[in-house]
């Protein structure tokens, strides 16, 4: 469980979040969505603890994010930021291997070197290990890191905007294995995401920001309705009911 | 000269290579080691004659401060590219030794030369090395923590602050008494062919000292160089360990400076090629490797320098030669990043 | 006066007299510049016509006066003309590596030619620092991400290592004493009979005012220039030489004085904007009076000893260059 109380971040004069107080349940999807500047990013930032709140406190599986240490939160919570950019170069196993660091301080053992596989396999990149970060593609070098994330091992992963730059078929393989990761091994998985419809399809909790407050939180049945969305984005968007999913047409 | 000068972002321009496969950093390892040993060996053996209780002490002398010089200079340039996140910027590149120079130099304008005499090395150099870590701290504060400001900026603004401790120095020197300045001279005027052994000795300790930190933190500097959040989000404490990381090589860069004076490109020198050799990231290895490649250039050179061509101290203006080549050469692959 | 009730005309009419002020300014400094320095020489002592003082003021006072005049107004002057060029505001003869070389050339003139005197030195330190600005505007062609600080960084370097070779060959030829007098600018020397040359400067400048125009418009690019009808080439070529021979013949006669032709023109931009054919004259106001202040506070700040203006100008010069890198780009990454 995330626990958020009162969460703000100013830079400032301007409040990027303002406030937010919310509980994210364990196991499970959960989706921020939101207009650009809302928030999002920050906010995950703040729970994730790359950035250090002005007010308030998070709470993660009952460690506060502010004060509890760097090795035991990495043991607990793994995050993912948009931009990889690497300055060195290393091999995709060198990359995973890098996310035991928080268990072993850099000295590998038989049960990390384990882990490293299964995290290589689950996310079927075991034939692409001995390549360089930096020869592959988008969509591998994103599955390159979500295997690190893996390999750490935590029961919360959270991940900033994980469908930039994928394609659409990659982006479907995306959600379906941040699905599995929840669905298979009990993870919590919380993401800030900007396609509404992939939000609504893949998660169990939908949060919803706007100028830095959270104004809705629920399930993707109370969120993608045409009150929500025009709430929380200020434009008329039509929600259908395809195959079961709820589907907002905001294209034309 | 085309109008292409629009400020375009200093964009990663990726080198699609297929991986090259140098031999395993643990064989570099062996034959850089041997290497630099022979090299030592000659340096000290080489030309041996006359009365062995005085010419020994004396090549003994250099090649430890040599030495020493490798490893402060290998140690804090590595650290100190990681911490920044690239292989171009260096402690000497940011003005980091010209500081240590001026640092010195308006010591002696503050207490006078013959105060500054009595005081004695040790006492000395642990004033001088405090401010050093002080100045440098505030300095680097600023430089890194003004959000957001490209890599070339802060090379350029490096430079410049070279340029401006120099001159403050110069300054300083011609506005001292210049019966005072002569006594200092030699205090100022570094050299591998005078160093003081009293120095060398509170340098081997300062070196010594500092390099089991910096190896215990290898693991860590390797997470560190993936970048600040990923290396958060494994649990390194990041503040801490830069800080750390900082003192290091201020302290190292103020013995490599007092020891021999300013090298401003040695240091890049030396971790472009122990990059380029060992296709490695691992601080485990391109740590040794560096020092050993330090060094060879500096024994090396000195030797091919002495036994071949006769010169004595021009070694150190070689190294600005080579070293601004390959700066030019970094810059211009646009591997800056 | 009126400049709020007439803010369409503030770049017209009102400027000139702020320009004559600060000629006035830069004046009234040459005339302390004339009247400082070890010897005492007071106008009182003029007046008497005490022969003495005469002498030293004929012979010392005026060509140093008129030295650090024609030099910080050739530098800045030259300095601008190489921005215009390469349209990057951090480019100056010492950041493009052109001092560096004119530097090499004096130093091979002594090695090779002797005998040579100093105005044959000067022409050969002249085709050394066009080869060298060349090189740096060939190099510049490569550069793969040409961005506004990658240029003078490149500048620098290549600087550097061609004063490394040229402080190589001075260390073999025991000439490194000698080759300081040229890196450090220094106008304590200057008498009558060893600064005229800097005559040729002025005359340079002066071309360089009527051609600013053409370097704006050069710098655009050879498509643009030739599209308005201009010669390229020439006009590139043309600057080249003006920003060579000036430097080349300020390094002969005082010494290198760095970043002035940074500072200058820079400042003059954050003041009255970017009007070219309006920040020549300030420039060289502004380049004149920057050096006599230096030269000045040089002569006064360590009585009886002088402190070369080269030293008080690395110190200020990179102090202000360090603080306008700062701000001129804050915001642009």
């Amino acid at each position: 469980m995330i626990t958020l109380d009162n969460a703000t971040k100013r830079y400032g004069p301007i409040t990027v979040v303002d406030g937010v107080s919310a509980t994210i349940p364990r196991g499970g999807v959960t989706s921020i969505i939101g207009p650009n500047g809302a928030g999002k990013s920050t906010l995950l930032s703040m729970m994730s603890r790359l950035l250090p709140l002005d007010a308030g406190t998070v709470h993660v599986d009952g460690l506060d994010v502010s004060t509890t240490s760097g090795q035991t939160l990495a043991r607990t919570l793994s995050i993912l930021r948009q931009e990889n950019q690497l300055t060195v170069r290393l091999s995709v196993r060198d990359l995973v291997g890098f996310g035991r660091f928080p268990h072993n301080g850099g000295r590998p053992t038989v049960v990390d070197r384990e882990h490293i596989e299964r995290a290589l396999e689950y996310l079927d990149m075991t034939e692409l290990a001995d390549r360089f970060v930096d020869e592959l593609s988008g969509g591998q070098r994103q599955r390159a890191f979500i295997a690190m994330v893996l390999a750490q091992d935590t029961d919360f992963i959270l991940l900033d905007e994980p469908l930039n730059n994928l394609d659409m078929k990659h982006s479907v393989d995306m959600m379906r294995l941040l699905r599995r990761l929840v669905d298979d091994l009990g993870k919590t998985v919380v993401l800030v995401i900007h396609d509404i419809n992939f939000a609504s399809c893949y998660s169990d909790t939908i949060i919803a920001m706007r100028d830095g407050a959270l104004i809705h939180q629920g399930t993707a049945e109370e969120i993608m309705t045409p009150e929500v969305l025009r709430d929380v984005y200020d434009v008329d968007i039509q929600v259908e009911l395809i195959r079961g999913n709820r589907i907002g047409v905001y294209f034309a | 000269m085309r109008a292409r000068t629009g400020a375009l972002p200093a964009a990663v321009v990726q080198t699609a290579r297929r991986p090259v496969r140098t031999l395993p950093p643990r064989v570099w390892l062996v034959v850089l080691g041997v290497t630099a040993a022979a090299l030592v060996a000659a340096f000290l053996l080489v030309g041996l004659e006359g009365n062995l209780a005085y010419v020994l002490p004396r090549r003994l002398n250099r090649v430890g401060a040599m030495v020493l010089v490798a490893v402060a200079v290998g140690v804090s340039t590595v650290l100190f590219q990681t911490v920044t996140g690239n292989r171009i910027l260096t402690p000497s590149i940011m003005g980091l030794d010209a500081l240590y120079i001026l640092i010195q130099t308006s010591l002696a304008f503050a207490l006078g030369a013959s105060t500054l005499l009595t005081l004695g090395p040790p006492i000395r150099f642990a004033v001088e090395v405090t401010l050093m870590v002080a100045f440098s701290s505030m300095l680097y504060r600023w430089l890194f923590t003004g959000g957001g400001r490209s890599l070339h900026l802060l090379l350029l603004v490096g430079i410049v602050f070279g340029v401006f401790f120099r001159g403050a120095s110069s300054l300083l020197q011609r506005l001292m008494d210049p019966s005072e300045y002569i006594i200092l001279q030699d205090l100022f005027f570094a050299s591998f062919n005078r160093v003081d052994p009293t120095l060398l000795l509170i340098s081997a300790v300062a070196v010594g000292g500092l390099c089991v930190p910096a190896w215990r933190l290898r693991h860590r500097l390797d997470v560190l160089a993936l970048g600040r959040d990923t290396a958060v989000g494994l649990g390194v404490d990041y503040r801490r360990t830069v800080t750390l990381v900082l003192v290091i090589c201020s302290v190292l860069v103020a013995v490599s400076t007092a020891l021999v004076g300013p090298a401003t490109f040695f240091g890049l020198l030396v971790s472009a090629l122990a990059y380029q050799l060992c296709s490695q990231f691992r601080h485990a290895v391109v740590l040794p490797i560096a020092v050993l490649l330090g060094v060879i250039a500096l024994v090396g050179g000195q030797l091919v320098l002495e036994q071949v061509f006769a010169f004595d101290t021009a070694l150190s203006i070689v190294i600005e030669f080579t070293g601004g080549l390959v700066f030019l050469a970094l810059l211009l692959k646009g591997r800056v990043r | 006066m009126f400049r709020s009730k007439q803010p369409a005309q503030q770049h017209g009419s009102v400027r000139p007299p702020a320009l004559w002020l600060a000629a006035g300014a830069v004046l009234l400094l040459a005339l302390i510049s004339l009247f400082v320095g070890v010897s005492d020489v007071s106008p009182a002592d003029l007046l008497a016509g005490d022969a003495e003082v005469w002498q030293t003021f004929l012979v010392s006072r005026i060509p140093r006066t008129l030295a650090v005049i024609l030099a910080g107004v050739a530098l800045s002057i030259a300095g601008f003309i190489l921005q215009l060029m390469a349209r990057n505001r951090f480019v100056e003869p010492s950041t493009v590596g052109t001092v560096e070389s004119a530097t090499a050339g004096i130093l091979v003139a002594t090695l090779l030619l002797p005998a040579v005197p100093i105005v044959g030195k000067m022409v050969v330190a002249a085709l050394f620092a066009m080869a060298g600005t060349a090189l740096f505007l060939v190099v510049l062609r490569r550069i793969p991400l040409r961005n506004t600080l990658i240029v003078p960084l490149v500048g620098i370097m290549l600087g550097g290592v061609i004063s490394a070779v040229t402080t190589f060959f001075a260390y073999r030829f025991d000439l490194l004493q000698t080759l300081n007098t040229w890196m450090i600018g220094d106008f304590s020397g200057v008498i009558r009979g060893r600064y005229e040359l800097l005559w040729i400067v002025a005359a340079l400048a002066v071309v360089g005012y009527i051609c600013a125009d053409r370097f704006t418009v050069a710098g655009m690019g050879e498509e643009f220039t030739t599209n308005l009808g201009l010669n390229y080439r020439r006009t590139m070529n043309l600057g080249l030489v003006l920003v060579s021979l000036i430097s080349a013949v300020v390094v002969v006669v005082v010494g290198s004085i760095p970043f002035l032709g940074l500072i200058v023109p820079n400042l003059v931009s954050l003041l009255i904007g970017d009007n070219v054919r309006r920040a020549v004259p300030w420039i060289a106001v502004f380049g004149a009076g920057f050096v006599l202040l230096c030269d000045i506070l040089g002569r006064v700040i360590r009585l009886p000893y002088e402190v070369p203006v080269g030293v008080i100008v690395s110190v200020v010069g990179s102090a202000l260059f360090i603080t306008l890198l700062v701000r001129r780009t804050a915001g642009a990454r």
